[in-house]
């Protein structure tokens, strides 16, 4: 009964969104409104429905109703209530389901907020996002159904993978598919204002604070899923190349390219065509990404044929794509403005300098990212390109594009003199390479990370300056520091938002450069008693014990005293667990963390383990805190910049001000 | 002032010329670098050697579990993997090189195994696509914006904002530049 209810839910509302699509059609061509709210009310109802059908899946979860498929693979009689509701997503058809549901809410929200002010964009709105939802909602109904029953019953289920046990990973997809899914609206947006034919920057405007709210889970759920890997996957590092988290990287990158370039658009009514194309490539990205998470597409060619989802999201996108670049190519001329750039040192021209070296990452990351695939199809053996290549192939892309945002901000629009910028790079430039020198001098010789930490330095002295800068202006009218620092805040939250952010990025730029070039580790067998040492560190095996953990895990726990420059400092418990109907091993690091390094002790379950002996690997990642602060520090940024500010009274008091001007 | 302007175009050319070749010379030194910071390094021949782990965890890092999916040897916790290790550490007693393992791997299960894919072959072309990539992106990119800057007559007719001073309050310069949007 309650798998019923789910299923007819979800096909309701495929019908719901099909109805839509049409309505909006119908009621655009013989201009009726009645068919047009029609359409949107379509739309809202499958909000509703599709949290019924959610709901049903899970109270099938939680009932421990194993004739579902589903429940039968990502649930089991004991595993912890919480777990049975996060098991939602935790398997390929729940997650395609919650999916849904999240496109639903923003479709909902969207669609309930534009109503009154994008009138004229909600008709082909509706139309572009009912399409996006059929395909969803019919691969969720037909393929990939969440209460598919199984033949026969069995008693119990597999229970969730235990490396989506972490809280990390219990929060990081959903972030994610915020990120993703948030994206959908500024495309839908987009595609309605080129088939309506208008071309200003309505739909950007529109869409502006759903682009950063995407963009900000995006990140937040990059950030998380590198901190989850860290704490859980042992194996010292926090981002590995992998196709999955490449996924997730693609459109956070074109969406960054499209933040910025937006502005030039706003500000000088060029690049309309360019801001297009990277939406759509942004949308694109977001559902080619989801169809690499869920189908292993990349480590193997064959199971995008063993797979029906395989060939339908490839569909799908070849005909949003080409769908998108039909309006495009049609509406070129209105999108060519004619507006010329007046120099190459121009605000405008720095953007397009962003948008070339994110581009290039880009593409390069694609190419990389699907090598594999196109090795099978081209010479019959697969490929693979592994993380040395992104670094040496990006590196270099990464470290300008750093340079760059210190220079940026300096720029003006229109044109900044070449003299000008010279000036305001000169000290700073200097400054940063007297830090380098230090460096040097303390006995660093990696010439990629001195390179990477000059321009680190530059940028993060610059863009340390516009805030300062900024505050002294202020300041010259009377007010005290903080306020003059608060109010420079609160008037600019677009613009000094957007510095945060860059303060976060170069914070991470340090601790990414500290990790990747000076990480030291190394691995030893340990008998009670015996020491081993990295670095200014020292570590003693005290004893090993082994005992049940809750569920089915059997924990082997290793009591480690570690010494800092003979000191004692604290007591570390690695560990190790498996899950014993599964036989699946987890390692679980223990990390002493401070602000220059941490020291990161992995229990290594393949050699054996006696009472009073153990090997560990060892690693001591200089400056990965950073990575985490400046992930906080962006995450504050992105906050600041998209925080919905008092419009209306902004307006007001602008139009009153115009009006006393009148009136002198 | 016309003097001027001519000063900043060509100085902006030689900025956009110096960053090409900037980044080309950056690619090198990336690429170029660790390879030759390889060279020379373990020659042992004759006797078995004692190998550590750490030895063996190098090499076994940028080595990919053949079965397993994108998992470095020296993270992959099955036993076939630790099979594989074991392998490393013996072909290192018996004096081989980081090169022979490599090659072990690549000849037994194809050069997916390889974090760096082998400079030759079909495999080639991750090496090429960024080297070539970049720079005609480079040069496409110059062309484009260079197409895209106004004559200089059309500089002041432009649009119906005029180009700022160089603003002195820096102040009013954000105010003014925030309320364009």
């Amino acid at each position: 009964m309650i798998v019923d209810i789910g299923y007819i839910s979800l096909l309701l509302a495929f019908l719901a969104a099909i109805y839509s699509a049409v309505a909006a059609w119908y009621g655009k061509s013989k201009n009726e409104e009645r068919w047009i709210e029609s359409a949107r009310n379509a739309t809202i109802a499958t909000l509703p429905l599709l949290l019924v059908s959610s709901a049903m899946l899970i109270a099938s979860i939680l009932r421990n109703d194993f004739s579902v498929e589903y429940v039968w693979r990502v649930s089991s009689i004991e595993m912890p209530t919480y777990l049975k509701y996060t098991a939602l997503w935790g398997g390929q058809a729940g997650s395609l389901l919650f999916w849904n549901l999240v496109l639903a809410v923003f479709t909902a929200v969207a669609m309930a907020n534009k109503w009154r002010s994008q009138k004229d964009l909600i008709p082909n709105a509706l139309i572009v996002i009912s399409l996006t939802q059929i395909f969803f909602l019919g691969i969720s109904a037909f393929v990939e159904n969440p209460f598919a029953r199984m033949e026969m019953v069995p008693a119990n289920g597999n229970g969730l993978n235990p490396l989506l046990r972490h809280p990390g990973m219990i929060i990081h997809p959903p972030m994610l598919y915020l990120g993703y899914i948030g994206f959908i609206i500024p495309y839908t947006f987009a595609m309605a204002a080129l088939m309506a034919g208008k071309l200003d920057d309505g739909w950007i405007k529109a869409t502006r604070r759903w682009t950063l709210t995407a963009w900000l889970f995006l990140s937040l759920g990059l950030i998380l899923g590198g901190r989850w890997a860290y704490d859980v996957l042992g194996w010292g590092g926090y981002w590995g190349w992998d196709p999955v988290e490449n996924a997730s990287l693609m459109p956070w990158l074109s969406g960054t390219a499209f933040l910025h370039s937006v502005m030039i658009q706003e500000k000088r009514q060029m690049f309309k065509w360019w801001n297009m194309v990277l939406i759509v490539i942004t949308y694109s990205l977001v559902v080619w990404g989801t169809f690499i998470v869920r189908s292993g597409v990349i480590s193997s060619v064959h199971s995008f044929a063993r797979s029906a989802i395989g060939p339908l999201f490839f569909g799908f996108v070849v005909i949003m794509l080409l769908f998108s670049a039909y309006w495009i190519t049609k509406r070129r001329d209105q999108l060519a403005t004619g507006n010329k750039l007046n120099s190459l040192l121009s605000r405008e021209a720095a953007f397009l300098y962003n948008n070339f070296l994110i581009i290039t990452i880009l593409v390069i990351v694609f190419f990389f990212t699907h090598y594999p695939m196109i090795s099978e199809l081209f010479i019959g053996e697969q490929g693979f390109v592994g993380p040395p290549v992104y670094e040496k192939a990006l590196a270099p892309l990464f470290t300008l594009l750093v340079i760059l945002m210190g220079i940026a901000p300096l720029t003006m629009w229109y044109r900044s003199s070449a003299k000008r910028l010279g000036i305001a790079m000169r000290w700073p430039a200097l400054a940063a390479l007297i830090i380098t020198i230090g460096l040097f001098a303390l006995g660093i010789r990696h010439w990629g990370a001195l390179l990477g930490l000059w321009a680190t330095a530059f940028a993060a002295i610059l863009t340390l300056l516009e805030f300062w800068k900024g505050t002294r202006a202020r300041m010259k009218k009377g007010e005290p520091v903080w306020t003059a620092f608060s109010r420079l805040m609160a008037r600019n939250r677009r613009r000094y938002g957007g510095y945060w952010i860059h303060m976060g990025v170069l914070m991470m730029a340090l601790g990414i450069i500290g990790i990747e070039s000076f990480q030291q580790e190394t691995q030893l067998r340990l008998e009670t008693g015996e020491r081993l040492t990295l670095g200014r560190y020292e570590m003693e095996l005290k004893g090993m014990e082994r005992y049940p953990g809750p569920d089915d895990l059997l924990i082997t726990e290793a009591t480690i005293n570690v010494y800092e420059n003979g000191k004692f400092v604290r007591t570390l418990l690695p560990r190790t667990e498996l899950y014993t109907r599964t036989g699946q091993p987890m390692t679980i690091p223990s990390i002493r963390s401070t602000i220059a390094d941490d020291f990161y002790v992995i229990l290594v379950n393949w050699e054996p383990t006696t009472a009073t002996a153990a090997t560990f690997r060892v690693f001591l990642n200089p400056l990965v805190n950073w990575v985490w602060a400046g992930g906080f520090v962006f995450i504050l940024g992105t906050l600041i910049a998209a925080w919905p500010d008092k419009k209306k009274e902004t307006v007001a008091s602008r139009a009153a001000q115009a009006a006393l001007g009148a009136a002198d | 002032m016309t003097s001027g302007r001519f000063y900043v175009s060509r100085f902006t050319h030689h900025v956009l010329r110096f960053m090409l070749y900037a980044l080309i010379g950056l690619l090198f030194f990336m690429v170029a670098l660790p390879a030759i910071a390889q060279d020379g390094s373990e020659n042992n021949g004759g006797l078995k050697k004692v190998v550590t782990d750490d030895e063996v965890n190098k090499i076994a890092r940028v080595v990919y579990c053949p079965v397993c999916e994108s998992t470095p040897l020296d993270v992959c916790q099955t036993q076939a993997c630790a099979d594989w290790r074991q392998i490393i550490r013996e072909m290192l007693e018996e004096g081989k090189t980081e090169q022979d393992v490599f090659d072990y791997f690549s000849n037994l299960y194809g050069p997916k195994v390889l974090a760096e894919p082998p400079r030759e072959g079909f495999s080639l072309l991750v090496w090429i696509v960024p080297l070539v990539l970049i720079p005609v992106g480079v040069v496409f990119f110059s062309r484009y914006m260079r197409n895209l800057r106004a004559d200089e007559a059309e500089v002041v007719t432009d649009t119906a904002v005029p180009p700022p001073t160089p603003a002195n309050d820096y102040l009013s310069q954000i105010e003014k530049e925030l309320e364009g949007k």
